[in-house]
């Protein structure tokens, strides 16, 4: 049996779920069609040119350190929330233990900055 | 039976509050740039103009849903509703007054901090299935912007977990209520944390000066170039419930939510909530757009590092603290 937290939470969910979905239909029943179609009106919209080729090719994904750097601290976040709720009864000593874990992050976020990690050519 | 019946109304009523403020919301920045602008902002619909949201709604109602030929066809239809999902559920946990939330989670700062991490998923997925360039460029940088933010935002928040001791936003604010506000003592944690919370929370929400996803003078639109009618407008009323409940919610982790003189209730936490969103809409209409690259280089550089100092330094407090 899950616990009346989640399903009140799952409730509040299915809700905004329904809100939005009714006002797609109700914008589906409310809309207006045109009723000639025109060739360019389903086409890609770049302004006015005609739009070359598709866009589902390879880009250069420079974004990816970024996204390096986010599993990162995203690793680190997991073990900080739980330290985060018990720092008051781990006290000094779990205050030490985190403290050397989250400063060999540092030192590679440091190495990764000097490294020129988030410098774009 | 009758504790789901009751989330159910509580639901349906915290929904549609959030749509509702939302409307006024969107009424309230178009009168608020108007003013800074020497403008007066919409007059004609209902007095002082104040019914311009609702004609507006009606009027993308009836509008013509165009879906590009070459559009993925049901990414480019879900997308939409999964943004206003995704920024309407995390209304869920907002303690509202003493004793009541919409669903009172043990777990809800990280309810929060999860489905904000999701909200970036529709925005990417109307990026990319759309098909469009304009879109698909305001979709990675919208990814590059959120995961990023999505750090200090998550080291900023745990400055009020590790100070109180809970997750549960009800039992945060009950905390503050019958101690201090976080931002009050020790202010020098919480002062530079809400602080942090702000930057992130405007990053998260693509709010100028980091609006770089849909910087309209460069990417038409960002990722909403190919949507017309109702899935615009779900994008747009995702872009301001989310920032609306981000508001609230950095009144309940460092303002003390609905506590405050003459008689703790929701009217501090709306009052609370306003000032915050005055203050996105103040920054909005006065500051420029941040680079792509500018915007990364200040959290890792600056706001990630502030971040975990903050946060040792709460650790710090609570270990050897002369506060209970």
């Amino acid at each position: 049996m899950p616990s009346d937290q989640a399903v009140s939470l799952a409730i509040f969910l299915a809700v905004t779920v329904v809100t939005a979905a009714g006002m797609l239909v109700a914008a589906r029943l409310l809309g207006v069609r045109a009723r000639k179609e025109h060739r360019l009106k389903d086409t890609t919209y770049e302004c006015g040119e005609t739009a070359t080729g598709v866009t589902w090719v390879r880009f250069h994904a420079r974004y990816y350190v970024v996204a390096l750097f986010f599993v990162l601290f995203d690793v680190e976040a997991v073990f900080l929330l739980p330290w985060a709720l018990g720092a008051r009864d781990a006290g000094p000593a779990g205050f030490f233990a985190i403290t050397g874990f989250v400063g060999v992050l540092m030192v590679g976020w440091l190495w990764a900055l000097r490294k020129g990690a988030l410098r774009w050519q | 039976m009758n504790v789901h019946v009751r989330s159910l109304v509580l639901a349906v009523v915290v929904v549609s509050t959030v749509l509702a403020l939302t409307t006024f919301a969107i009424w309230f920045e178009r009168k608020f740039a108007g003013r800074m602008q020497s403008r007066l902002g919409p007059t004609r619909v209902g007095p002082v103009g104040l019914l311009q949201p609702v004609a507006d709604a009606f009027k993308l109602m009836q509008k013509e849903s165009i879906r590009p030929a070459n559009a993925d066809w049901a990414l480019f239809n879900l997308a939409p509703l999964l943004a206003a999902v995704c920024a309407l559920g995390a209304a869920a946990v907002v303690p509202l007054a003493p004793g009541l939330a919409a669903a009172d989670v043990d777990l809800g700062v990280l309810f929060v901090l999860a489905i904000g991490a999701v909200t970036v998923l529709p925005v990417f997925i109307a990026g990319w299935s759309s098909n469009n360039k304009f879109a698909l460029l305001g979709g990675m940088r919208a990814i590059a912007q959120s995961i990023s933010y999505e750090v200090p935002l998550l080291l900023a928040a745990l400055v009020p977990i590790i100070l109180s001791g809970s997750m549960n936003l009800s039992e945060i604010v009950r905390q503050q209520a019958e101690g201090h506000w976080i931002a009050v003592w020790p202010f020098f944690l919480g002062i530079p944390a809400f602080a942090i919370f702000l930057l992130a929370m405007l990053a998260e929400s693509n709010r100028i000066p980091f609006d770089i996803p849909e910087a309209e003078s460069e990417l038409v639109a960002g990722v909403t170039t190919e949507y017309t009618g109702m899935k615009f407008a779900l994008f747009y009323l995702a872009e301001y419930a989310h920032t609306l409940i981000a508001s609230a919610l950095g009144a309940a982790l460092f303002l003390g939510g609905w506590d405050g003189p003459f008689g703790p209730g929701l009217h501090w936490l709306l009052l609370k909530t306003f000032v915050l969103f005055g203050s996105v809409y103040w920054v909005r209409w006065t500051l420029l757009r941040f680079r792509s690259d500018q915007l990364l280089r200040i959290c890792w550089t600056w706001l990630v590092p502030a971040g975990v100092v903050l946060v040792m330094g709460a650790g710090a407090w609570v270990a050897w603290g002369p506060l209970p």
